[in-house]
């Protein structure tokens, strides 16, 4: 079998979860060894104009040029992967969705804010079809590979639909609402280990909401400690803000 | 000769952070435009963190990069905590100093190895390199992996840290930390030194230009990464808190971003310009490579920044290892470790203001500056990044080489501004923040 062609391509974001990659060490060499990568603009200079057997997507989609490129690449692509919180869920980028359009681009660039196009931020699945999800601000590699060989022996890939807490549990982690601080592990999906809680840090929903979270046991919860529901409110629109878009499909089509 | 003609439009330029590209005309032998474009996607950052706590100033401006996050979190939160008026703890200063070096090894590895080196071995990026040169390329990646691991332990990861946030550290490493950490510095010193070696037989370009370098420079014996005063090598010295005064924004006709400069036409930060502004300060050790690579400041060729990214390396590792063997000699005071989320139990005191946050991250000096309200909700924030400080330097550098260089062919004249570009590793993303981004069609 060839080895198939993979690429990388980055949108609206950091770049921080395609430098994870060359943050595995020596065992880069092995997934190399698996995979061909043709094009991957930030550490290469090679270009490809076929087919990819795997288009890796960082970003989110914030500009119309952006759009057609997407497209562009959803069509020369057998797989499409979106990868990171940008590109997964439009991640902090949603942040902008909070604003109008004309406000924020006035505010960071004053009178000259006109040539900077930019539309509502969008996740990628919200403009062309994705295959897989690699979540998490930074993605997690131990999931990342778990993923790709999911791919490569032609399988799904399930994202766990159960909360952080399932993890951070197991982690044997004190809770950070026994600290007297809100988190929102309860509601975020697993799948990094618990990542930030394991280091004395709250979650802060990088991964995505759970489809089905436990609204009463959060109720519950903001109730027992007394919350104000604006700053929960605004901890969840950190990461998913773009989740209106899901539930919106009219929303999808608007600048 | 006289009838020479360039036409060079190099689209999305390979082997930087983000999306740039670089046009240059030249008719009858005259240079017509010679311009680096940003083309990234805005994000609105500043304008994003408005109205958001300032306990979360770091966990969003942290993700304006990701090669430069712990940068980034480090400016922010030393700007954060000027505005609420926290003043850190000496421990806190130290970890945060090392976590600094980490941060400027990983970039300066990553931007030697993996950014740079292939042009100076004549292919198109390291996956060639696999075959061709495989132990350089396991020991690149292996060095790569050994910053990464030492941050791991120290803030949980070093794309975006975890344990780094306003008024100190959620996690302090354990005695069991320090020696991991200690070893894993102990084990690449060999890496380091085959490093040094490999560079002393490549060959840069040889291209000169006399500009204005700007660093971060101080009083005390510290090579100057954490904390001073803005300083440049024309010798003029501000308070950071002055900041507008060096990265004076301006608008040039010729080009869309907006361009900086102080004393002169343009002016560099970065490695090369720290090095050319504090050479004295560097471990001993990092100044007998410089003198071995013939490195004597004041360097002026552009390219041989890459080279004082190297020198600096060295610097890091051995000053760090000073570091982690002081904290394992005194000992680490664990009280100091806080867990505060976005301070909802109000353990740190908060009061009106603004601060400004000024740090040496690896392409030069980064400033943060937020205003905030007396409950510490964000009014306005400003962030002026390092590759915003050189594109102008860079144009500058670009329109005095392309003359010089004629007699060379297209294909070589567009590598030679390339690596040119390169040697700055610019960071596009991030500057893309606040620069004018004109949209070229395509």
């Amino acid at each position: 079998m060839n080895k198939p062609k993979v690429a990388f391509f980055d949108f609206a974001c950091c770049e921080g979860c395609q430098l994870q990659v060359t943050n595995i060490g020596e065992m880069l060499l092995d997934l190399l060894g698996v995979i061909d990568v043709v094009e991957f603009r930030e550490v290469m200079s090679e270009k490809w104009d076929g087919e990819y057997d795997i288009a890796i997507i960082e970003g989110s989609i914030t500009t119309r040029h952006a759009i057609k490129m997407i497209e562009k690449i959803r069509k020369r692509s057998k797989i499409l992967i979106a990868y990171g919180s940008c590109a997964t869920i439009g991640g902090i980028n949603g942040m902008k969705n909070n604003f109008k359009l004309d406000d924020i681009r006035k505010e960071v660039y004053g009178k000259d804010y006109k040539y900077f196009d930019t539309i509502k931020t969008r996740a990628v699945h919200q403009v062309v079809k994705v295959d897989y999800f690699v979540h998490g601000c930074p993605v997690y590699i131990p999931e990342f590979l778990k993923v790709i060989k999911a791919v490569l022996a032609g399988l799904p890939y399930q994202v766990p639909d159960y909360s952080v807490c399932v993890e951070c549990k197991l982690n044997e982690n004190v809770c950070m609402y026994d600290h007297g601080i809100t988190c929102l592990g309860p509601i975020t999906r697993a799948g990094c280990n618990s990542w930030c809680i394991n280091n004395n840090n709250i979650c802060y929903g990088c991964r995505g909401m759970v489809t089905n979270p436990n609204e009463n046991g959060a109720k519950d919860i903001i109730a027992k400690y007394n919350i104000p529901m604006d700053l929960i409110i605004n901890k969840m629109n950190m990461y998913n803000k773009c989740r209106e878009l899901d539930e919106d499909k009219d929303e999808q089509k608007k600048d | 000769m006289s009838k020479r003609k360039i036409n060079i439009n190099v689209e999305y330029l390979t082997r930087v952070e983000g999306h740039g590209n670089i046009v240059v005309n030249v008719r009858e032998g005259k240079l017509e435009k010679c311009e680096l474009q940003i083309v990234e996607a805005p994000r609105f950052f500043e304008g994003m963190i408005c109205g958001r706590s300032i306990f979360e100033a770091q966990h969003i401006t942290s993700r304006i990069c990701g090669i430069c996050s712990c940068g980034h979190t480090i400016a922010s939160i030393q700007a954060a905590e000027e505005a609420i008026g926290f003043i850190p703890t000496k421990q806190t200063i130290q970890l945060r100093q090392f976590l600094l070096y980490m941060e400027n090894l990983d970039s300066h590895i990553l931007h030697i190895y993996f950014l740079v080196a292939p042009d100076l071995l004549g292919v198109k990026s390291f996956v060639p390199l696999i075959d061709s040169h495989n132990k350089i390329v396991r020991l690149a990646l292996r060095m790569k992996k050994a910053c990464n691991d030492v941050c791991d332990i120290l803030v949980g990861r070093h794309i975006h840290p975890i344990s780094a946030i306003v008024g100190g550290f959620t996690k302090l490493p354990r005695e069991k930390d320090l020696d991991a950490m200690l070893n894993i510095f102990y084990d690449i010193r060999p890496d380091m030194d085959a490093t040094v070696e490999l560079a002393a037989g490549l060959k840069f370009p040889e291209f000169e230009r006399d500009t204005e370098y700007v660093a971060l420079v101080s009083d005390d014996a510290e090579y100057p990464m954490l904390v001073g005063d803005i300083g440049s090598s024309d010798g003029k010295r501000l308070d950071k808190n002055e900041y507008k005064k060096v990265a004076n924004e301006f608008v040039v006709p010729h080009s869309s971003a907006k361009h900086a400069k102080w004393n002169r036409e343009s002016y560099a930060v970065g490695a090369l310009a720290r090095f050319n502004l504090n050479f004295q300060k560097l471990h001993s050790k990092a100044r007998e490579v410089a003198s071995a690579l013939n490195m004597k400041p004041k360097v002026i060729n552009p390219y041989l920044n890459t080279v004082a990214q190297l020198i600096e390396c060295v610097h890091f590792l051995e000053d760090g290892i000073r570091i982690l063997e002081d904290f394992k000699k005194e000992g680490i005071n664990y009280d100091e470790e806080i867990i505060i989320g976005l301070n909802e139990q109000n353990r740190i005191k908060v009061q009106s203001g603004t601060g400004i946050g000024a740090v040496e991250v690896p392409r030069g000096t980064l400033f943060h500056d937020y205003q905030v309200d007396e409950k510490g909700i964000i009014v306005k924030a400003n962030c002026i990044i390092p590759t915003n400080q050189n594109v102008n330097n860079i144009e500058h550098d670009m329109e005095k080489l392309v003359p010089e260089i004629l007699n060379k062919s297209d294909q070589d004249v567009t590598l030679a501004l390339e690596m040119l570009v390169r040697a700055y590793d610019p960071c596009i993303s991030c500057s893309a923040h606040f620069l004018n981004v004109k949209y070229v069609n395509r």
